[in-house]
């Protein structure tokens, strides 16, 4: 009884994959003849500019982990608002990366070295960046709530527009931005990881938002059933869009991160492939594909278990561009468990096993 | 109601067919502008109409493959990278392992009908949503072609000779020609994949037309449920829809590498973008149940017509055919969902 109990549990499958990757680390540093425990190893390791900072293979997950995970707040509430997920949020990281950059270094500028050499102050364009995340999350909304467009389709647009506009802005460069005040955002606050910090601001600030107001349980209803909670009084459209808008918001947040950490904007690879990501992480997290009830901490571990994925991939020597085969077929098996055939299969299946024969009839 | 209204009634043009008119006149009128502008450079010439029709030869059998697939209410978007890992596998096979052309064209196929009958099992059988389906499928392909190579090839004559000869075989026209600075007349051409492109049009436009499963998929894609209760096997067209998209997009990866006669990883991205564009602005309805090849080939034609004009302009960046396209799929996509919530007025 306890054991189908532990189960059904929302965090089952999330913790279930954690636990999974966590087993074949610990055994790939043991078949290299490292100690066990080497990868929960945190230290303290002297940067080239002397600064002490936070290293160990745990801390780089949960730094490299910080875009996804910030994707994942908005996409969980997509998924859950709309059924559907908002597949331009990478696309949409590399334009906003690039128009931050572009703010700051002055249009056809292609290196910042300096802080002197800004066209404008650098707030500038990182509110330019915020923004920007928000009416791309502001279009996909309005798509998709007022126009009644699959959701999908809608972002479908932004996923291929996004990206070209980014080039666009870059004038198909890479402009580097090469100045401390904007590396800090993918660099290192004192010791902690900056991503860290900003990623971890973030969920706690949706979280809040989520516990304190009703805005969790209206996004819930609205996915569960969008008509009834319209005639229960609830703006569902507004609801929607809302959702949208703050994916937007998310992929802002992570494309500036991204685009400091690699102190450049480079519009073709900022952000490339992470919608698979933040929807793997959605799916990971335990959260139904077809909407209604969420878990958003489901979804932050999912988002850091891809990361412990892709590095633990790394590790094993699988390079970047072979990657996706691996992840499309988590994907696949995700989906593939939670479709609703396999389990009405599973059920007839486990129901004929307890009650015996006698049950096949019915 | 009386027949004589019902003939009233056909002669109304409804949302749908005015879709299809507004994007036959895009057409035009993109075609004509491009003319009236870049007239001097030789936008006139059947010439330019041709190489639009050679270059997107590949294009014009995906679109048809999506836009059956966007009949039954699903949509594809591995197609690109499938095209991708065709790509790949022709160079690879002929190159490395020293295939022939035509064993290796078969064998391409064959992983389209594979790949094509994974993606319809889990769209049709195991109710799958086909996003997630084919996006799982896009990343698939796309990094099976890396696992192949991640280095640039070219199929050169050295590699294949067939298929280098079947590249630059040239069908030339009777008519259009145009002299040249000596005064030689260069007569218009077309090449093998334009061919397989029109041939794979007819046949596909003939199955919707006149077959049961043509009819099927409209009928699928127009609501499910009466479908189901018709007597259709609502899994198994869904299945046979899907085979058929990776199957025609297979046809349609040899075509564009006969065009391209290279492949790298990073080949025909975005094509599942302009491959549904095509389709929708050809007056397919992303709901399902609407729509013909017919309008999908101009779709086409329109995203010819806006690479050519960048082409020959020149001096604009690569992005724009990108986000033009977007553009125009968002304009129809919005035009689409008036159209429907006029029609629900209606009611």
């Amino acid at each position: 009884m306890t054991k189908k109990k532990l189960t059904q549990n929302p965090l089952f499958l999330p913790l279930v994959c954690v636990v999974l990757v966590l087993a074949v680390n610990v055994v790939y540093d043991i078949a290299q003849g490292n100690a066990f425990y080497d990868f929960f190893r945190i230290t303290m390791q002297a940067s080239a500019s002397g600064e002490q900072l936070l290293s160990g293979r745990l801390v780089t997950i949960l730094n490299r982990g910080s875009e996804v995970a910030i994707l994942a707040i908005g996409m969980t509430l997509v998924v859950s608002a709309s059924a559907g997920t908002d597949i331009s949020v990478g696309s949409v990281m590399s334009l906003c990366a690039s128009f931050c950059c572009m703010l700051g270094a002055g249009f056809g500028v292609s290196a910042v070295n300096d802080p002197s050499e800004f066209a404008m102050p650098l707030i500038v364009g990182l509110i330019g960046a915020l923004v920007m995340g928000c009416v791309c999350g502001a279009f996909n909304g309005a798509l998709v709530a007022y126009l009644n467009i699959q959701p999908m389709v809608a972002t479908l647009i932004l996923w291929s527009a996004a990206r070209a506009i980014g080039l666009l802005l870059c004038n198909n460069l890479i402009v580097y931005v090469r100045v401390p005040q904007y590396q800090v955002f993918g660099g290192y606050i004192g010791f902690m990881p900056t991503p860290i910090i900003i990623a971890a601001i973030c969920i706690v600030v949706v979280s809040l938002v989520l516990k304190h107001t009703a805005m969790g349980m209206y996004i819930q209803s609205v996915g569960i059933n969008k008509k009834a909670s319209r005639i229960a009084g609830l703006n569902s459209k507004r609801i929607i869009f809302m959702c949208y808008l703050l994916c937007g918001l998310c992929a802002g947040i992570a494309g500036i991160v991204n685009s400091s950490r690699i102190s450049s904007a480079d519009a073709n690879n900022i952000g490339l492939n992470m919608e698979l990501d933040a929807i793997l992480a959605v799916a990971l997290g335990g959260n139904s594909l077809g909407g209604g009830k969420f878990n958003l901490a489901g979804s932050i571990i999912g988002a850091y278990t891809i990361q412990a994925i892709t590095t633990t991939m790394y590790n094993l020597g699988v390079s970047s561009a072979v990657a996706p085969v691996f992840k499309a077929v988590v994907v696949i098996v995700i989906v593939v468990i939670q479709a609703p055939p396999v389990k009405a299969w599973v059920r007839k299946h486990a129901a004929s096993r307890s009650t015996g024969k006698e049950a096949a009839h019915a | 109601m009386k027949p004589a209204n019902a003939v009233k009634k056909r002669k109304q043009i409804n949302g749908n067919t005015l879709l299809l008119l507004i994007t036959i006149v895009l057409f035009f009128v993109l075609y004509a502008g491009g003319c009236l502008v870049y007239g001097g450079k030789g936008f006139t010439n059947l010439q330019t109409f041709l190489n639009i029709l050679i270059s997107n030869a590949g294009l014009i059998c995906v679109a048809c493959g999506m836009t059956c697939v966007m009949l039954t209410g699903g949509i594809d978007i591995s197609v690109g990278s499938l095209v991708a890992l065709d790509c790949m596998l022709l160079a690879y096979g002929m190159g490395e392992w020293h295939m022939s052309a035509p064993v290796m064209c078969l064998i391409v196929l064959v992983v389209g009908l594979i790949f094509g009958l994974v993606q319809g099992y889990c769209v049709g059988y195991l109710e799958i949503q086909p996003f997630i389906v084919s996006m799982a499928g896009m990343f698939f392909a796309r990094g099976m072609t890396a696992v192949i190579s991640t280095a640039q090839l070219s199929i050169t004559k050295e590699t294949n000779a067939a298929f280098y000869g079947w590249a630059n075989w040239r069908l030339n026209l009777p008519f259009g020609g145009v002299p040249n600075r000596k005064g030689v007349l260069i007569m218009p051409y077309i090449r093998v994949g334009v061919i397989i492109a029109l041939l794979v049009l007819v046949v596909i436009f003939l199955v919707l037309r006149y077959t049961k499963f043509g009819r099927s998929l409209y009928a699928v894609g127009g609501s499910e449920q009466s479908a189901a209760m018709m007597g259709l096997n609502v899994k198994k067209t869904k299945l046979k829809a899907y085979v058929l998209s990776s199957f025609l997009c297979s046809i349609g990866g040899i075509c564009y590498c006969l065009n391209t006669q290279a492949a790298s990883v990073s080949q025909a991205t975005g094509m599942e973008m302009d491959a549904i564009a095509s389709a929708v602005i050809g007056g397919t309805l992303l709901t399902g149940g609407v729509g013909n090849v017919i309008g999908t080939l101009f779709g086409v034609l329109i995203n010819g017509t806006i690479a050519s004009i960048v082409q020959f302009n020149g001096k604009l960046a690569s992005s724009w055919p990108n986000i033009l396209t977007a553009a125009l799929l968002c304009f129809f996509i919005v035009l689409q969902s008036v159209f429907a919530f006029l029609k629900e007025k209606k009611k």
